[in-house]
C-alpha cells in the first residue's frame, strides 16, 4: 500500500532561529506590526510503501530518529495518509 | 620502540563536497613532514594511520543538516572503530559537524546567531592541553585562526553543557587577543564561546577554526601549526591511547 508522509522538522523552543527572526523582521517592515514571532522549519513529503497504517507510522518514526531530525536541537512531527485518503489531492502535490 | 624512524601517517577522509582535504594534506606533507593519505568516503579501510582527520567543506552539500548524510558514509564505520580504539581523530569545521552528527562528540551545530556566513581570522584560546591535538600548545595560549562557516553556533542542552565544562571537554574558546571571553568576541553565538570540544576519552577533538589554513606565515598566521604539530608530538611521545 502506498503512503504519503508529511514530516515537519523544527528547532526546539529556546534555540535561536535566525531565519525565523529575519522573516519576522521582514514581515514587520511590510507593516505587519502584530507579528511577534516567526519560527522556520522544514517540510518533507515522503512517498513510500507499507503494509498498513501502523507499519507506515513505525517507518516514519524510525526515519525521523535515524536521519530526518537531530533530537539534540530539533523536533519532528508528521501526518500520514494512504493514497486512497489523499485522493485527488495527490495530483496537486 | 621509536617512531622517529618513520613519518607519522594521517588519513584524511574525503566526502562529496569536502573542500579542505588538499589544504590539510599540503600542510601535513610539506610543512609537518607527515605522510597524508586521502581516502574516499565509500572506502571502508583507513590504512594504518596514527591519526584520522575529517576536513572542512560541505559534505553531501550540507543538505538536511550539516554532517547529517556524511555520518552514514561507509568510511564512518572505520572512523568510529578507530576512535573507539582510542585513535586520535580531528574534525575541522564541517568535519566537526560530522563528528557531532555521528555521535562521536556531544551536542549539535545550529546556524550562526547573526545569519551571516563568517569568514575571518579570529583569536581562539586553547583551554585544555591534554588532548592529542593540543599537547604542544601552552595552556591558555591564544591562536589566531581562520573561521569560515554559516553553522558554527555550538549548542548542547544545559545538562550536557554543564557536563562538558565539568569534564574539561571544552578545548578551544573564542576570545579577544588577550584571551578574554565575551559576547563581543563570539563570532557565531556559540554557547560558552565554544570553538572546539573533545569526547570524554579526549582522543576525539572537533573545532570550527581551520588550523591547516594558518600553518604558514605567508597565509597571515602560522598559529595553526601548533595544533597539527601536537598530533605529531603525541604520536612521538606515545601519548596516543591506542596501542
Amino acid at each position: 500500500m502506498r503512503w504519503l508522509a508529511e514530516v515537519h522538522v523544527a528547532l526546539r523552543g529556546g534555540i535561536a532561529d535566525p531565519e525565523g527572526q529575519t522573516i519576522g523582521s521582514a514581515l514587520r517592515s511590510l507593516g505587519y506590526d502584530s507579528v511577534s514571532e516567526v519560527r522556520s522549519g522544514k517540510l518533507m513529503r515522503i512517498s513510500f510503501e507499507a503494509d498498513d497504517h501502523a507499519a507506515a507510522e513505525a517507518t516514519v518514526a524510525e526515519m525521523c530518529g535515524r536521519l530526518l531530525a537531530n533530537p539534540v536541537m530539533e523536533t519532528a512531527s508528521w501526518e500520514i495518509r494512504s493514497d486512497e485518503q489523499i485522493g485527488e489531492r495527490a495530483a496537486l502535490l | 620502540m621509536t617512531l622517529t624512524a618513520r613519518r607519522p601517517r594521517v588519513t584524511v577522509a574525503v566526502f562529496p563536497g569536502t573542500w579542505s582535504e588538499r589544504d590539510f594534506a599540503h600542510v601535513a606533507d610539506a610543512v609537518l613532514g607527515w605522510e597524508a593519505r586521502l581516502v574516499w568516503h565509500t572506502e571502508t579501510d583507513l590504512g594504518a594511520p596514527d591519526a584520522v582527520v575529517l576536513p572542512g567543506g560541505f559534505a553531501h552539500g550540507d543538505h538536511l543538516r550539516t554532517g547529517a548524510i556524511a555520518r552514514f558514509s561507509p568510511i564512518m564505520a572505520a572512523v568510529t572503530a578507530f576512535a573507539d580504539r582510542g585513535g586520535p581523530v580531528l574534525g575541522i569545521c564541517n568535519g566537526f559537524q560530522v563528528l557531532l552528527e555521528a555521535g562521536l562528540l556531544p551536542g549539535a551545530m545550529v546556524r550562526n546567531d547573526r545569519v551571516k556566513f563568517v569568514s575571518k581570522i579570529v583569536p581562539v584560546r586553547v583551554d585544555q592541553t591534554d588532548t592529542p591535538f593540543t599537547v604542544a600548545c601552552a595552556s591558555k595560549q591564544v591562536l589566531h585562526l581562520p573561521i569560515a562557516h554559516g553553522e558554527g553556533n555550538y549548542y548542547a542542552p544545559a545538562d550536557e553543557l554543564a557536563a562538558l565544562e565539568a569534564n574539561r571537554q571544552v578545548i578551544f574558546r573564542y576570545t579577544n587577543a588577550a584571551g578574554e571571553v565575551g559576547s563581543e568576541w563570539n563570532p557565531n553565538g556559540s554557547l560558552n564561546s565554544i570553538a572546539g570540544i573533545c569526547n570524554r576519552e579526549r582522543n576525539v577533538v572537533g573545532l570550527m577554526p581551520h588550523p591547516e589554513r594558518a600553518s604558514e606565515l605567508a597565509l597571515g598566521s602560522a598559529d595553526g601549526r601548533v595544533v597539527l604539530a601536537s598530533a605529531v608530538r603525541s604520536v612521538m611521545d606515545g601519548v596516543r591511547l591506542h596501542a
